[in-house]
């Protein structure tokens, strides 16, 4: 397919810093490829903005392959922009027409104060894996090897597919309550499906789901908006496997 | 308390959610077969089998019990409702300039706490109209029925042969299932006469020994009829009334009933396709045949 140039109009979020008050400001783009993703259009609107002795837009990357979940950005109304299953850094210039105006505001959550522009603190789902995602692991130098333990298939499958989750905040971008349940429900159920997990399962959920809560997210209502976001397709299946394992944790809890 | 999450953690918040609106889709279906008696049967044999059915909801035990139950997860499920939109619109301060959700969520999801205050707004004109009168100020008359009946006024002397006169006669449904005899009117006199005290708006007393007779029945099935009767100004407001509020209901649970089930953590590949199919059917048929039982009464008056 041959690339094609297009100029573009985008209206994107500034703010100093979290205290500042913020605003939408706008931008024409000319000559944007359609081979180029989203990020280097970006870039591309930066290196004008340095060209004009403006300041650029701070916004979040990394990898930008899909896998390390810094990109975010909230795009024409949606978490990585209008496809689903993909990063922002995955979306690509084809998919806006010429002429097009483009909204770019940064993950809107209590949770996720804004530090600059487009880049939001997501600090609150370290402190949500700290208090619990993870299993505890003598590493006297006799650790036992992981895969000695047989795990059914199923369990096995279902697991990795909730620790595919890239922590990326795409739910709580595009939840209506800025709940964190797809995350802290993917986090929980990675290790509930597993033996090694089982150990600290009570806690684990419990601990979890209090720093949730700490955090200030909002709440689950089940609308699924989460799972259509999520650049990896993770289910809502682990919500409920969470509040579930949340029922038994607290029953049990000594 | 250990167990203290069970009560203030936003999860345990959606258990209550979920099992106290589970609880009060079982009362709609008791509160609908009790209403689809005010269509199956007709005539005196209707009044009298639905007033026969509301004073056994009344009185029996265990369906007090029951209602104090349903009162009670009302009143749960719409505040841990209002706390948790509170906490919800909390947790996103600042509003998205531009948002399209309808891309990945339905109307119905979204909207729940503004389609439940207009099922509460709806339950509190309900209640203002049937229930308030029915417990609280007992406004209701009794079911009563005036009969002509050949009274017996005497006896021919050259035959022997009974005179009747056709008098009309108020009678009152007893709890005992007869129809008493209540207030004797001779139409050509227009004098009246009362066979029994009534006392506490229901119970019958005899006028010469003062013991109880008997209990009458609440007319529960005239007010209903009246207030949807097309002759009345105001029906044609209640009916539609009526039937937008069960859109709305239908609405919150087209989606509140398969969420409830996710809340729960029931969510299985196998069974909860099955359970989103038995909400999509519960939301359209409940609320469908509470809606047409105004507008079949309407018409038919």
């Amino acid at each position: 397919m041959a690339s094609k140039f297009i100029n573009i109009t985008l209206k994107i979020w500034r703010q100093k810093n979290s205290n500042a008050k913020g605003a939408l400001e706008t931008y024409s783009l000319n000559d944007v490829s359609t081979d180029s993703s989203f990020l280097e259009m970006l870039d591309q609107l930066n290196e004008q903005l340095i060209n004009e002795k403006q300041s650029p837009i701070t916004f979040d990357h990394d990898c930008r392959e899909g896998i390390c979940g810094m990109c975010s950005l909230y795009i024409n109304g949606r978490a990585h922009g209008p496809d689903s299953g993909n990063t922002t850094c995955q979306l690509h210039m084809r998919k806006f027409k010429d002429g097009d105006t483009i909204y770019v505001e940064p993950w809107r959550s209590r949770a996720f104060p804004i530090i600059k522009d487009l880049m939001v603190d997501r600090s609150a789902f370290d402190r949500i894996q700290q208090a619990g995602g993870f299993v505890s692991v003598n590493t006297s130098g006799r650790t036992m090897d992981a895969n000695a333990i047989p795990i059914a298939k199923a369990d096995a499958d279902k697991a990795f597919q909730a620790a595919a989750c890239i922590g990326c905040g795409a739910c709580v971008a595009s939840c209506k309550n800025g709940s964190a349940m797809l995350f802290v429900g993917a986090k929980v159920s990675q290790y509930a499906l597993l033996p090694q997990g089982k150990i600290e399962a009570t806690d684990r959920v419990l601990n979890m789901v209090r720093q949730m809560d700490e955090e200030g997210f909002g709440n689950c209502t089940n609308t699924g908006a989460c799972e259509i976001e999520c650049p990896k397709g993770i289910s809502i299946e682990n919500i409920a496997r969470m509040n579930r394992e949340f029922l038994k944790g607290a029953l049990t809890k000594s | 308390m250990s167990n203290s999450v069970l009560f203030k953690s936003s999860i345990a918040k959606k258990y209550f959610m979920a099992l106290t609106g589970l609880f009060l889709c079982t009362f709609l279906v008791g509160h609908l077969l009790g209403n689809l008696q005010l269509i199956f049967k007709t005539g005196e044999e209707g009044r009298r089998a639905f007033n026969e059915y509301a004073y056994f909801m009344g009185h029996n035990v265990f369906i007090k019990v029951l209602s104090y139950v349903t009162y009670i997860a009302l009143i749960i499920h719409a505040v841990d409702g209002i706390m948790l939109t509170i906490q919800n619109k909390k947790a996103r301060p600042v509003k998205y300039a531009y948002n399209n959700p309808k891309a990945n969520s339905g109307t119905a999801s979204r909207n729940m706490a503004i389609l439940g205050t207009l099922i509460l707004v709806f339950l509190a004109t309900h209640m203002a109209n049937f229930w308030w009168k029915a417990k609280i100020t007992e406004e209701i008359p009794l079911h009563s029925l005036v009969k002509t009946v050949d009274y017996p006024v005497g006896q021919n002397p050259a035959t022997g042969e009974m005179i009747t006169k056709p008098i009309e006669v108020t009678h009152y449904l007893n709890t005992n299932g007869t129809y008493q005899q209540f207030k004797v009117k001779d139409p050509s006199t227009g004098q009246e006469q009362k066979l029994f005290d009534i006392k506490n708006k229901h119970e019958f007393y005899d006028i010469t020994s003062g013991v109880k007779i008997g209990e009458g029945y609440k007319d529960l099935h005239t007010v209903v009829m009246t207030f949807f009767d097309k002759n009345n100004s105001s029906a044609l407001f209640g009916v539609l009334f009526y039937v937008i509020s069960m859109i709305v209901l239908g609405y919150h649970l087209w989606h509140g009933f398969a969420s409830a089930f996710q809340s729960l953590g029931l969510n299985h590949p196998l069974y909860t396709p099955i359970i989103k199919k038995i909400g999509m059917a519960f939301s359209i048929v409940v609320p469908f045949l509470f809606a047409i039982i105004p507008v079949i009464i309407y018409m038919n008056h």
